[in-house]
């Protein structure tokens, strides 16, 4: 069996009959298996997924993001996190279970336009995704340069068990925080660096249908630094 | 069906070889040419050109439901308006929605509706816009071609693609593809939308009179037309998205 197909698609395509599970952006009908988005199509130990070219922000739970302060009331923060809901970061989060709306005032922690990297803790149907910085290495972004990508591409981004990432990180020096929405914080020791580092990631954003793009990558960077 | 035009119908719908009044065979569909993704500022979109329609296609979505009593917590909504230019017919068109634009956009709506998987976007909506640039016959069912395409681009999940092409009766055949002359002097105008992969029917409307067994070729000429249609789609999409390097 060929484990490792991969094939482009359009909704509605059939990529496989028989007894696969179906994964991420793919329903199975009559034991056929019918991809709903375009993108590549993976099979992989029964396993059936498309990873999509197009598409918006889903908060799902435990996904790291990077938000963005865009109001905040007595006891919350209302964040943009690049998705159709706005993320919902309670004061008690930040300030700790001794808050109290009297005394503590929200603007001394996080002011509006402030970035935020956080993890969706809770999302439903009725209610906006909940957001929590109550976590190691979680909360204000004090420095760095946000670069914007399209959602559906961060998994590209990443790459085969993080290949991708690796690559460019090992190539530039920078330290990448990837939020899931799509947003990211790219930090370097300096601009030349940075630029490339921000070349290379909307390189991989316009060129992230192609076959073996690690390669490309490196071969890119590797070319960069030699001039 | 389509009172777009007051003209003269004095021609020849079909002449003795099988030639229809614009040079077309029975069953033979109008030119079509097809863009995906051509606006930027709009999630999906898409431009087509079918025979004389020449219609623009925006997607937004999933986003904030405005006014807030429509959001539904189970699930995502579809909106659609269609809406034709003032300068898309002979005589300028009042750009108010007619009775006519109110019908075709919820038939497009509820065309779309089986196609579409919005269970994932509770409490949002997916806004499909159609402007006709230019109105010939049988806009809606290139109206439909267009916004399905346009909802793939979007990253909207569907089921499958719709494609939508009408059939008639003109001078006692079955025709394919009816274009505004003989929608005007035909003696039958039946729209299809189809769902190619899924072999099913989310569009059917019918204006005019046809026997049980004219019916059942009209569908299945119908159905011809909507698999040919979707290979004018699938390659639209696959154009835009790999940029012809076929795997």
């Amino acid at each position: 069996m060929d484990n490792d197909k991969r094939v482009y698609v359009t909704p509605g395509d059939i990529i496989t009959t028989g007894p696969y599970r179906a994964d991420q952006n793919v329903i199975c009908q009559n034991n056929k298996i019918i991809s709903t988005v375009v993108g590549i199509s993976e099979i992989y130990d029964n396993n059936v997924k498309v990873i999509p070219l197009a598409g918006i922000y889903i908060p799902k739970v435990n996904d790291l993001i990077i938000g963005k302060v865009i109001s905040h009331t007595s006891l919350s923060w209302e964040l943009d996190i690049n998705s159709c809901y706005s993320g919902f970061l309670p004061a008690h989060d930040v300030f700790g279970r001794d808050f109290s709306a009297h005394s503590d005032e929200l603007s001394s922690r996080l002011h509006i336009g402030d970035l935020v990297l956080a993890k969706i803790a809770n999302f439903d149907k009725n209610r906006d995704p909940l957001i929590t910085i109550a976590d190691r290495d979680l909360g204000k972004i004090n420095s760095g340069e946000l670069v914007e990508i399209s959602p559906s591409k961060v998994p590209r981004l990443i790459g085969k068990r993080g290949t991708m990432i690796q690559t460019i990180e090992s190539a530039t020096h920078a330290s990448i925080i990837i939020g899931q929405n799509g947003w990211l914080i790219v930090s370097c020791k300096n601009q030349k660096l940075l630029y490339k580092t921000i070349e290379a990631i909307k390189m991989i954003e316009i060129q992230s249908h192609v076959a073996d793009l690690t390669d490309k990558v490196k071969s890119k960077l590797e070319t960069d630094s030699g001039e | 069906m389509n009172k777009l035009g007051n003209m003269k119908t004095n021609i020849t719908l079909l002449d003795k070889d099988g030639i229809r009044c614009d040079g077309r065979k029975i069953d033979e569909l109008r030119k079509i040419s097809l863009q995906v993704g051509i606006l930027k500022n709009a999630n999906g979109s898409a431009y087509i050109e079918f025979g004389n329609n020449k219609i623009l296609v925006g997607v937004f979505g999933p986003r904030d439901v405005h006014p807030k009593h429509l959001a539904d917590t189970n699930t995502g909504i579809l909106r659609c308006r269609y809406h034709m230019s003032p300068f898309s017919v002979s005589e300028r068109k009042n750009p108010a929605p007619s009775r006519r634009e109110i019908e075709i956009s919820k038939v497009i709506k509820e065309a779309l509706q089986p196609s579409v998987i919005l269970n994932k976007f509770p409490r949002t909506v997916v806004d499909v816009f159609v402007e006709v640039l230019q109105a010939d016959g049988g806009s809606r069912c290139a109206a439909l071609n267009a916004a399905s395409v346009a909802l793939a681009d979007a990253g909207i999940p569907m089921k499958d693609i719709v494609s939508a092409c009408a059939v008639g009766k003109v001078e006692d055949n079955i025709v394919l593809d009816v274009n505004n002359e003989e929608d005007q002097a035909g003696q039958a105008d039946m729209p299809v939308g189809y769902m190619p992969n899924l072999e099913k029917i989310t569009l059917l409307q019918l204006d005019g009179i046809l026997t049980p067994s004219e019916y059942e070729k009209c569908i299945d000429v119908a159905i011809q037309g909507c698999k040919i249609i979707y290979k004018i789609q699938k390659k639209a999409l696959i154009d835009k998205f790999f940029k012809g390097d076929i795997a």
